[in-house]
């Protein structure tokens, strides 16, 4: 049967060219997911929706790339919505495990989302 | 309960090539090298080659390579690739097959020329595409966010991290095939290059080349060849994730469920233990699977390596041909940590020889922390 929709991958993309930082939900359950993908890993349910993320994390743990071209971090961000996801933290070299962060997407060629450091009670 | 296939299997030849620079020789030529000296210490030919079991950095189908290279027609083969640790896999499948009666005479085999044609880690390994707009450069950014988060938790210090490899060197400077010797002490590996916050250059394993092969057959052939037979007690793999953003928790690998399977297919305990060969592709792996395999509690093996624990002469033998971090490392090094214990379990490790070596435990490791890999082996004294 032909699909019209793209997806999981090419759909989270589309969203963030148009500058929007979405996650999927599953509605039976409730439970987020990242990266994106077809069914939820471990219990199958694919019924999943689209829904903005909040865009408020935690760093899980961070290293800085020491790298001749100039250095930069590469950080795992716990979402509040529940999932992991590689990302960095803008601005600055590093910043420490446990800090509150806020997403933002950052355009350029390829948008990506970035995290900023935030006060604890950011919300 | 112990498993039927314990001590079904023996390795009755094993040889390595090209350990450290080969220059002019590509990788299946090492590897075919290696073949060579394991079937000459075992007394057998290539037409006696039944089975192929191979994995390399650069073979997108390494049994039909190998085959064809050899001059093999296998009746069994597996070219089960996942990382590092393909190679303790592939002696639970060889000896399944074996014990099948689908193969007879089976060939593991590796080869790699990463040092000599470029000096790079080669590697297979696609890109994940939710990773790749943060350009992470693994496998060092993924075993240094585990390290990172490990000192997080447990306290562990970067000191801890460079007495593993302080260790590493203390064996390889036994082992004349070792690639790095030389004096090194917690200072020079604090005071190298830093790579990827907290991992140093004296944190990451060597680039080298290399090769090794080893021969299995069936316990009941196993005692009439040249050499004592090194015994397959069992083997356990666990596999938890693929993209290091899919792993739990960054402190705990599947080791702790491999190990335990292992443990209990080959009906062992950690006190029958001789000799503990960890895949130390950097520092942390090393802490990781100590704790894992249940050397010492989670959160404590960076204290269980201070004070030269595991290095010569330490109440515990790691990696005693010197590991990855000093011996060999050429892309993959799962065949290594067989190589050795094979040399400890026979008595022929020379200056680094243990006085009991009966029982080892291997532990592989592949990816980025995901596939883990457990097996042992041992002498006639472990049957």
């Amino acid at each position: 049967m032909a699909q019209n929709k793209p997806g999981p991958q090419r759909t989270f993309e589309a969203y963030l060219a148009e500058g929007r930082f979405m996650l999927q939900r599953s509605r039976s359950t409730g439970k987020h997911l990242f990266w994106p993908r077809v069914l939820v890993p471990g219990s199958g349910e694919d019924d999943l929706e689209w829904v903005p993320a909040s865009g408020l994390g935690r760093i899980y743990s961070i290293t800085v790339n020491r790298a001749r071209s100039g250095d930069y971090n590469v950080a795992l961000i716990d979402l509040d919505e529940g999932p992991r996801m590689m990302a960095t933290v803008a601005g600055a070299e590093t910043a420490a495990i446990g800090s509150r962060v806020r997403a933002r997407i950052e355009s350029g060629e390829v948008p990506r989302v970035v995290f900023d450091p935030v006060s604890e009670d950011a919300r | 309960m112990t498993h039927p296939i314990r001590g079904r299997t023996a390795i009755v030849g094993m040889a390595t090539a090209g350990i450290g620079e080969a220059p002019g020789f590509s990788d299946i030529e090492l590897l075919a090298q290696a073949t060579l000296g394991a079937l000459a210490d075992a007394g057998l030919k290539i037409p006696d080659i039944d089975g192929i079991f191979a994995a390399t950095s650069t073979h997108a189908f390494p049994s039909m390579s190998v085959a064809e290279y050899l001059g093999v027609k296998p009746r069994y083969f597996d070219s089960t690739n996942i990382g590092g640790s393909s190679f303790e896999m592939h002696l639970l499948q060889a000896s399944l097959a074996i014990e099948a009666g689908l193969c007879e005479v089976a060939l593991i085999c590796y080869g790699s020329n990463q040092r000599t044609a470029g000096g790079r880690l080669v590697s297979m390994s696609e890109r994940q595409w939710h990773e790749t707009a943060y350009s992470p450069r693994h496998p060092i950014t993924a075993y240094a966010l585990a390290a990172a988060r490990h000192m997080h938790e447990y306290g562990t210090s970067r000191e801890q991290l460079a007495d593993v490899a302080v260790a590493a060197r203390g064996w390889a400077n036994l082992n004349p095939e070792a690639f790095a010797r030389g004096p090194l002490t917690r200072e020079d590996v604090l005071a190298s290059r830093m790579i990827s916050d907290p991992l140093t250059k004296g944190d990451c394993c060597l680039v080298t080349d290399g090769a090794a092969a080893c021969l299995l057959v069936s316990a009941d052939r196993a005692k009439d060849f040249p050499r004592k037979p090194v015994y397959f007690l069992g083997g356990a793999g666990a596999n938890w994730h693929r993209s290091i953003v899919a792993m739990p928790d960054l402190t705990v690998t599947a080791a702790s469920e491999s190990g335990p399977r292992a443990f209990d297919m080959a009906g062992l305990t950690h006190g029958d233990v001789d000799l503990v060969m960890l895949y130390d592709a950097f520092t942390i792996n090393t802490i990781l699977f100590l704790e894992d395999l249940g050397f010492c509690p989670k959160g404590e093996g960076g204290r269980f390596v201070e004070g030269g624990r595991i290095a010569p002469g330490g109440e515990l033998a790691v990696n005693t041909n010197g590991g990855g971090l000093s011996c060999v490392h050429p892309g993959m090094y799962g065949m290594f940590l067989i190589a050795e214990a094979v040399a400890q379990i026979r008595g022929a490790a020379g200056k680094r020889q243990l006085q009991q070596a009966d029982i080892a435990l291997l532990h592989g490791n592949g990816g980025t922390l995901s596939s883990q890999v457990t097996a042992f082996l041992g002498s006639e004294n472990a049957i």
